[in-house]
């Protein structure tokens, strides 16, 4: 094995790929179920982002250490275990600072453990490789799976009620007096699909490489 | 029973999994090519929803809420294990989920091989571990409400599941943009269907 630096063109691009070419939500489909649900509203959509990039990170590096000590039979127990271990953590501290969005995130802090970007990059990469690239691959993976959410609860929370971070930003550039009314069908859930179908869209116009044949 | 069949018509309609909580979407999206498959599937998370849900609240009323301790003596009746709910949840479930495995094994091996590797990927289904939490959250009061709660969410993923499949198959001949083709689709689709699903809101028996 060759030795090469932390930030090596290699390990670089273990930061950058998830972003775009092989984005954990639009291109593995990981992680969806938490995405969609947290995406009303912009400051829940960063704080579940910055949760999960604290567990997975954290559980990619562990994993990874520890990844000559796990029999492959039950590597899939261990794995729960250091995930809801670190969940457990990461709820604590929110309800400790942060009430109000941990009462808004309701069971969707918990539901970490099961999301699947934790689980698959654990199993696809951490078992796989040395702590510093696994700590490396959390990171990149979490922004990508970050930057999908933040664009989600952008247009929904502009949209829908006219604010973005809950500061009235339409009423300000006085658009509502053109005429403009919030459109309360993007809070609801089915909107959060299509915007996300809508964003798959345009991400593969721009890169036709992952356009799916027929 | 009036309220066992509301909570029951509510977790299949009104409170989708799918729908209302995009839970199970990982599975969901990529089961769902055909029909055949997805009711496998679909019935698998029935199962063990059926079945995790009231052994999780057995555990949440016996062990982990405040104060559940106190039929083992009258010293922990100040003892909150809560916090270790999580852990204990994924525990009873990944078990769950390897003895279902065993059974279909044993008893539908063609099943079996076409589940592949979906059947243990229900343990991180978050629409099972979700269903424990929304039955904590939600604290339902006997263990046949908290058990008609798992059924019912189980049955509503299924439709959902069934339903989008029978369209993948069919969209399969039409003239899909290639940029939308298979995943942006298919988010689409589901949206739409979830603004139908939305139809039922307020309906109580």
């Amino acid at each position: 094995m060759s030795k090469d630096s932390l930030f090596s063109k290699k390990n670089m691009k273990l930061l950058s790929d998830p972003l775009n070419d092989n984005n954990p939500i639009t291109v593995q489909v990981l992680g969806i179920c938490s995405a969609l649900a947290i995406t009303v509203q912009l400051k829940p959509a960063i704080v579940m982002a910055i949760s999960v990039m604290v567990v997975l990170s954290v559980a990619n590096v562990l994993i990874s250490l520890l990844r000559n000590l796990i029999p492959s039979r039950i590597r899939i127990i261990v794995q729960l275990v250091v995930i809801a271990a670190l969940v457990i953590l990461v709820d604590q501290v929110l309800k400790a600072f942060v009430y109000d969005v941990s009462k808004e995130l309701s069971v969707f802090v918990g539901l970490i453990i099961t999301n699947c970007i934790i689980m698959g990059r654990l199993e696809a990469f951490a078992l796989g490789n040395t702590p510093g690239k696994a700590f490396l691959d959390g990171l990149g993976n979490s922004f990508g799976y970050g930057i999908i959410l933040i664009i989600v609860a952008f247009f929904r929370e502009l949209l829908g009620s006219g604010t973005l971070f809950g500061f009235p930003v339409l009423e300000s550039l006085g658009v509502y007096e053109l005429g403009y009314e919030n459109n309360g069908m993007m809070i609801l859930p089915p909107m959060a699909l299509i915007t996300l179908g809508v964003v798959i869209w345009i991400q593969r116009i721009k890169n036709s490489k992952l356009v799916e044949s027929k | 029973m009036q309220d066992l069949a509301n909570i029951f018509i509510k977790s299949i309609f009104i409170d989708n999994m799918v729908f209302a909580y995009f839970l199970g979407m990982c599975s969901y999206l990529a089961v769902s090519k055909t029909v055949k498959t997805s009711v496998g599937m679909g019935a698998a998370v029935i199962f063990v929803l059926g079945f995790t849900v009231p052994v999780n609240y057995l555990l949440e009323n016996f062990v982990l809420k405040e104060g559940a301790l106190a039929w083992l003596s009258s010293d922990f009746a100040s003892v909150d294990l809560s916090f270790l709910s999580f852990i204990m949840f994924i525990a009873v479930i990944a078990s769950m989920v390897q003895l279902v495995e065993m059974l279909v094994e044993k008893f539908s091996p063609a099943l079996y091989s076409s589940l592949g590797i979906f059947l243990p990927l229900i343990a991180v289904n978050c629409a099972i571990l979700g269903g424990s939490l929304f039955m904590q959250e939600r604290a339902y009061t006997t263990i046949t409400e908290a058990t008609v709660f798992g059924l019912g969410s189980g049955l509503g993923w299924f439709l959902a599941i069934v339903g989008i499949a029978a369209i993948r198959e069919k969209i399969r001949y039409s003239n899909v943009p290639p940029a939308l083709r298979g995943l942006g689709i298919t988010f689409i689709i589901t949206g739409l269907m979830g603004i139908a699903f939305m139809s039922f809101m307020g309906i109580k028996l």
